[in-house]
């Protein structure tokens, strides 16, 4: 029986890698194996989990470093040998082991005016918006996020400034600043802008790389200092 | 403190563009001043100037110019690349002008040892 | 943390910053060029100053590019200054517009010194 030797994060921000010996499957994820050593090994072991189908997201972890989805990533993928290291996302506070606590996460959401708003109610016709509109396509690009964190966790800007609004957030505001139906445009161009805003990104595009629904943060981020711009030099922002 | 991103997720072609682009401007930057200063000795006659240009006829002097001849259009490429994301339609991180920057840095640094050498 | 800029004067910052850069690409192609020439006709300073003394047209492109230069560096070198050096953002953009100052008046001293002597 092959086995693979995974170090697990243990602990807080304070804490240590903890060796653990799992037997090794073909077709094997990540998630396979921490929660083989949560079963088996180590049942005070804390990790997230939900659908392990690749479409809650909510299984985000550090893989050898690299933020993933531990239920899409398979070992034979990522292995070194026979070695694996998993650890809790970075640019968060860490619960308990492999769980961080994403509540920043989602309050920076809200602070980028990630909310829709809009004048109608109940009682009013539907909006009637064009899917091939040019705004529209650029929405849309970006709404299939479900706020997993995994780019969150991959910026460095995000570890350098902590009120920076993260790719997350500042891709969300972008599909609103794109819906015509959304009466917040003015609030949320003010929340954008600036370092805590659109204008911190360097285009370090780790964003992108990572994103497991392959969305693009920097493009939305793009287009967020390019409109904030536009409005700044007509006086607008 | 909390976990901070590791080194080993900074090895893709994006951030390695992005962390040339960032160091190569800051040593241009730093070279900017020395540069000004260097032609303002013309300011004291053309001898001061041929005096100075006589000086760094050297060889340390000579491999400084071509690094910064490479860095500058490093440092220029990439930054088109930037804003071609960022004031033209998204296509993407576009790595085929990161493989662009690198062959003009190449083209620059050929071309600069080349003038040296004739 | 203290900022000193609100959202608008950011985005009019990055504007000009980005208006700088598309002006420096094509200096810098130029330039690029004329190094290469200027190396492979010999630097000394009877070559370099019979091409430079009187000509407005160099006196004219170079001012812009040492324009261009104050606009664009100083953005970059304040970014690199809060986030790699830990400076506060009132520190940094300090910083920033005192070596804006020094790329004006070294450049302008550097053009007049090629062009009048």
């Amino acid at each position: 029986m092959p086995m693979l030797q995974v170090s697990i994060w243990r602990g807080r921000e304070q804490g240590g890698y903890v060796d653990y010996e799992v037997p090794r499957h073909a077709s094997q994820t990540v998630l396979d194996v921490v929660t083989h050593v949560q079963r088996h090994l180590e049942p005070s072991l804390a990790y997230r989990f939900a659908c392990r189908v690749g479409m809650c997201g909510s299984c985000a972890m550090s893989v050898n470093g690299v933020a993933r989805w531990t239920c899409r990533t398979h070992v034979a993928d990522v292995a070194v040998g026979d070695r694996l290291q998993v650890a809790p996302l970075a640019n968060l506070p860490v619960v308990k082991d492999l769980v961080t606590d994403m509540r920043e996460f989602f309050d920076k959401w809200a602070r980028a005016k990630g909310t829709f708003q809009s004048r109608r109610t109940r009682d009013d016709d539907f909006a009637r918006v064009p899917p091939s509109s040019p705004a529209r396509k650029l929405a849309d690009a970006g709404i299939e996020c479900i706020g997993c964190g995994v780019c969150y966790a991959s910026c460095d800007v995000v570890a350098w400034r902590p009120d920076f609004l993260g790719p997350a957030a500042l891709n969300r505001a972008w599909t609103l600043v794109n819906d015509e139906r959304d009466i917040a445009q003015h609030e949320r161009l003010r929340a954008v802008a600036g370092d805590a805003g659109c204008h911190a990104c360097h285009t370090q595009g780790s964003c992108v790389e990572r994103c497991p629904k392959h969305l693009a943060p920097a493009a939305a981020i793009a287009g967020l200092k390019r409109v904030t711009a536009r409005a700044a030099m007509r006086g607008k922002l | 403190m909390r976990r901070r991103v590791e080194a080993r997720a900074h090895n893709h072609a994006a951030w390695w563009a992005y962390i040339v682009h960032r160091v190569s401007g800051v040593l241009l930057a730093v070279f900017l001043p020395l540069h000004f200063w260097a032609l303002s000795t013309a300011l004291h006659g053309d001898a001061a100037l041929d005096g100075f240009l006589r000086f760094t006829d050297r060889p340390l002097f000579k491999f400084a110019e071509w690094g910064l001849v490479v860095l500058l259009a490093l440092h220029m490429t990439g930054g088109v690349r930037l804003l071609l994301i960022e004031f033209r339609p998204w296509s993407g991180l576009r790595k085929n002008w990161i493989a662009a920057a690198c062959g003009a840095g190449i083209a620059a640094g050929l071309a600069f040892a080349l003038a040296l050498v004739r | 943390m203290t900022m000193t800029m609100d959202g608008a004067t950011q985005a009019r910052r990055w504007y000009r910053q980005r208006i700088s850069a598309m002006v420096l690409a094509l200096c810098v192609l130029v330039h690029l060029v004329t190094i290469i020439y200027a190396v492979r006709s010999g630097l000394t300073a009877e070559a370099l100053l019979a091409r430079t003394r009187g000509n407005i047209a160099f006196a004219a492109f170079y001012a812009v590019f040492v324009l261009a230069c104050a606009v664009h560096v100083p953005v970059g070198l304040a970014r690199i200054g809060e986030e790699w050096l830990g400076l506060r953002a009132r520190a940094a953009d300090a910083a920033a517009n005192v070596f804006a100052l020094v790329i004006v008046v070294m450049g302008a001293t550097a053009v007049y010194a090629m062009v009048h002597g």
